[in-house]
């Protein structure tokens, strides 16, 4: 029982020292003089890495919850006699909700684990030492340009995703079940506020980004220099990641529109 | 060439992402680039405003034509008074202008609904709208049927 | 490989005068040491060994957790030649890199490489001081995401603002050094092992470091890639002025290309001298481990209990 516990106790101990190290982690990486000449090809080639590749997941993905949810919209709301406000529904699901959360649980899923096991890699293969043994700090060179590059990614991915999300849902709507295209973009454009419910969106999708790449990298950078350790950060990250998007979109929601 | 590449498909990603994020702000939220200074603004003072809040429509005939921008107490008189804007093309609303507080369907939203008189002269930018019909509250028209019943 | 194996002239002449020097020196020096090394008596003397010593370690002691890799250790790498350290896998030879190198702090004691002592030093010192040393991980430790040639080219890149053309010729002068100056357009993963710990080596030296330090270059070589680098390492060693600190358990080649050895187990050496005398020493561990035997010292069987009580627990 004593033991017991003693266990808990520990577990507790190495999980806040664990968060400690992130932060001071997270502090050494970014806190310092920028280098614009060095700094940007690096800062490009991951913006490439985990950006550009991520771009297929998110567009096919948004497309595919557009189509479905105005398809089940129309399908509720036509009872009502009210697939007027599919748009609206269509829209604000997507803008607020959807598009920050999805999107970020697929970067977490696709750039987050890749980013973890690659860092992870360089770690197990000495590449990290080696780069500390020449003089230049891995945390500068190879860490801080994947977290900005995931930090910068994931927003624009979020919108991406929203977009084409409407778009699919406009096609299923207008397209195939015949919503009158002008009542559907009307009522959408009555519904959807520009600050309440755009740039919240997309300050979700900021926060969930920050989040995301730190853990990521975090993982990466703090795992166990073996197949299996590297195996563990990758799924650490994905599991850890969606997680925290999730409780954290729990939060913002109730922070930005807690008091309509 | 392959880094010329690489930079290439970051640009475009770029540009993709703020066009989405444009089509989002102006298709999506019809947020137009001359909202906002283009219109003038009217009072108009009502017992009970209901649901009515900033953002809510303003229309004339159905048509929308302004947007409340600010609802607020009167701490004198008690009464709630609705600050909108109308867009500056629809400029010829007569003084005797009526404002009533409406409801869009059986749930919907609340809007103001305006209705012209027959005066000569216009309302201007700062004017009060006197003739206004509250929104209506479901709990007193259900007071107001069961007391004529009796 | 299209070209042989060939150092220019001027290198190789230059190679023997520089043994000739070091075979000067080495007639001066003390031939063997204690495994507790002597005090050194007076100022002179130790100001001396300062100067013949590129890295000191002295009093080391170094834990990780609970269980101490280094107790007390004392150990001193002359300048200009190659030392050795050997011991059985788990001694933490590695390790011993890694506090020389400052990207490890030592429980106690401490380790002066050129002069400055890299337990102590800020982090300031200790990039500078990294500047001055290569380091030729066992994998290689390639970078995975750059080709041969900016991998060698990475050091130059990130320390120097030379221009472009001069990165190249000091770049491909390296990679002609190990022989894979053809090499240069090809990514680490199309490497066999040897041609990437050659392309490590080129790395390591480009910066001209002072020191060079092997952690098990010889683990995983065939014969060939083998005697390849045991033949570089000796010749860079000798043309560069450069003071080499390999880390193996090879006992044969570490035997041949060493000018001194030291043999740790147990956190702390247990024998040290130029490869004869080593050889010849009358200590049971030492010879257990240079001759290979599989019992001795170090025993064959994990500590259990009785085999024959643990055998007959099972009927009852």
């Amino acid at each position: 029982m004593l033991r017991q516990i003693e266990s808990i106790g520990a577990r507790g101990l190495e999980v806040v020292e664990s968060i400690g190290r992130s932060v001071v982690f997270l502090y050494q990486s970014l806190v310092r003089v920028p280098r614009p000449r060095t700094s940007l090809p690096l800062l490009i080639q991951q913006l490439y890495s985990v950006g550009v590749l991520s771009l297929v997941i998110i567009v096919v993905a948004g497309f595919f919850i557009g189509m479905v949810l105005a398809l089940q919209g129309y399908s509720i709301l036509v009872r009502f006699g009210a697939e007027q406000a599919l748009g609206q529904m269509v829209a604000l699901s997507i803008v607020m909700e959807l598009g920050p959360v999805v999107s970020g649980l697929l970067f977490a899923g696709r750039a987050g684990s890749a980013l973890a096991a690659e860092i992870g890699l360089m770690k197990a293969t000495e590449q990290l030492a080696s780069m500390e043994m020449i003089g230049v700090d891995p945390l500068h060179q190879v860490i801080a340009p994947r977290f900005w590059a995931g930090l910068i990614s994931l927003p624009l991915l979020g919108m991406i995703f929203s977009a084409v999300g409407i778009f699919g849902g406009m096609l299923v709507g207008v397209d195939w079940l015949g919503v009158d295209s002008g009542s559907f973009w009307s009522n959408m454009q009555s519904a959807v506020d520009f600050h309440r419910d755009v740039l919240n969106g997309v300050i979700k999708s900021i926060a969930f980004a920050v989040v995301v790449t730190w853990i990521a990298v975090f993982q990466g950078y703090d795992c166990v220099p073996t197949s299996e350790g590297i195996s563990r950060a990758t799924t650490n990250t994905v599991v850890y990641g969606s997680l925290a998007i999730l409780g954290l979109d729990f939060v913002l929601t109730a922070l930005m529109f807690g008091d309509l | 060439m392959r880094a010329r590449n690489i930079e290439l498909a970051v640009g475009i990603f770029m540009l993709i992402g703020v066009l989405a994020f444009v089509y989002l702000a102006m298709r999506v939220s019809g947020l137009a680039m001359d909202d906002g200074g283009s219109g003038y603004t009217l009072y108009a003072r009502f017992e009970n405003v209901g649901s009515l809040k900033s953002r809510s429509k303003v229309t004339i005939a159905g048509v929308v034509v302004g947007r409340v921008v600010n609802v607020h107490l009167d701490r004198e008189d008690f009464v709630a008074v609705v600050e909108m804007e109308i867009s500056a093309k629809v400029d010829n609303l007569t003084s005797d202008t009526s404002a009533s507080i409406m409801t869009a369907g059986v749930l919907g939203e609340q809007y103001v609904a305006l209705e012209l008189g027959a005066e000569e002269d216009f309302l201007q930018a700062g004017d009060e709208i006197e003739d206004t019909l509250s929104a209506l509250v479901l709990e007193e028209l259900i007071g107001k049927f069961l007391f004529n019943a009796k | 490989m299209s070209e042989s194996f060939q150092p220019n002239q001027s290198l190789v002449s230059s190679a023997n005068l520089e043994n000739a020097r070091l075979n000067l020196i080495r007639e001066d020096q003390p031939r063997i040491r204690d495994a507790a090394a002597p005090e050194p008596a007076t100022l002179n003397q130790w100001i001396e060994a300062e100067a013949e010593n590129y890295v000191e370690i002295q009093n080391l002691s170094f834990q990780r957790g609970s269980r101490i890799i280094y107790d007390d250790l004392t150990m001193s790498f002359p300048k200009g030649k190659v030392t050795a350290v050997m011991g059985p896998s788990g001694t933490g030879k590695t390790t011993l890199l890694k506090l020389m190198g400052g990207q490890l702090q030592p429980t106690s004691g401490s380790i002066i490489v050129a002069g400055v002592d890299v337990a102590r030093a800020s982090r300031t010192e200790l990039f500078d001081v990294r500047k001055r040393m290569g380091m030729l991980f066992q994998s290689g430790a390639l970078f995975s995401d750059l080709s041969v040639y900016e991998n060698v080219a990475f050091p130059l890149r990130a320390h120097t603002e030379l221009p472009e053309d001069m990165i190249r010729d000091i770049v491909l002068m390296k990679l002609h050094s190990v022989g894979l100056r053809g090499a240069r357009e090809l990514m680490p993963s199309e490497l066999s092992g040897g041609m990437a710990r050659r392309v490590a080596l080129a790395r390591a030296i480009v910066l001209d470091p002072e020191m060079v330090m092997y952690d098990e270059p010889f683990t995983g070589q065939d014969p060939i890639s083998m005697s390849v680098l045991l033949q570089l390492i000796r010749l860079l060693n000798d043309t560069l002025e450069l003071t080499s600190i390999i880390v193996s358990h090879d006992v044969q080649e570490t035997l041949d290309i060493a000018d001194y050895l030291y043999i740790i187990a147990d956190g702390r050496v247990i024998g040290q001298g130029e490869p004869k005398e080593v050889m010849n020493s009358d200590s049971a561990l030492v010879q257990q481990f240079m001759l290979g035997l599989p019992d001795g010292p170090v025993p064959f069987h994990f500590p259990s209990q009785n085999y024959r009580d643990d055998i007959l627990e099972g009927r009852h």
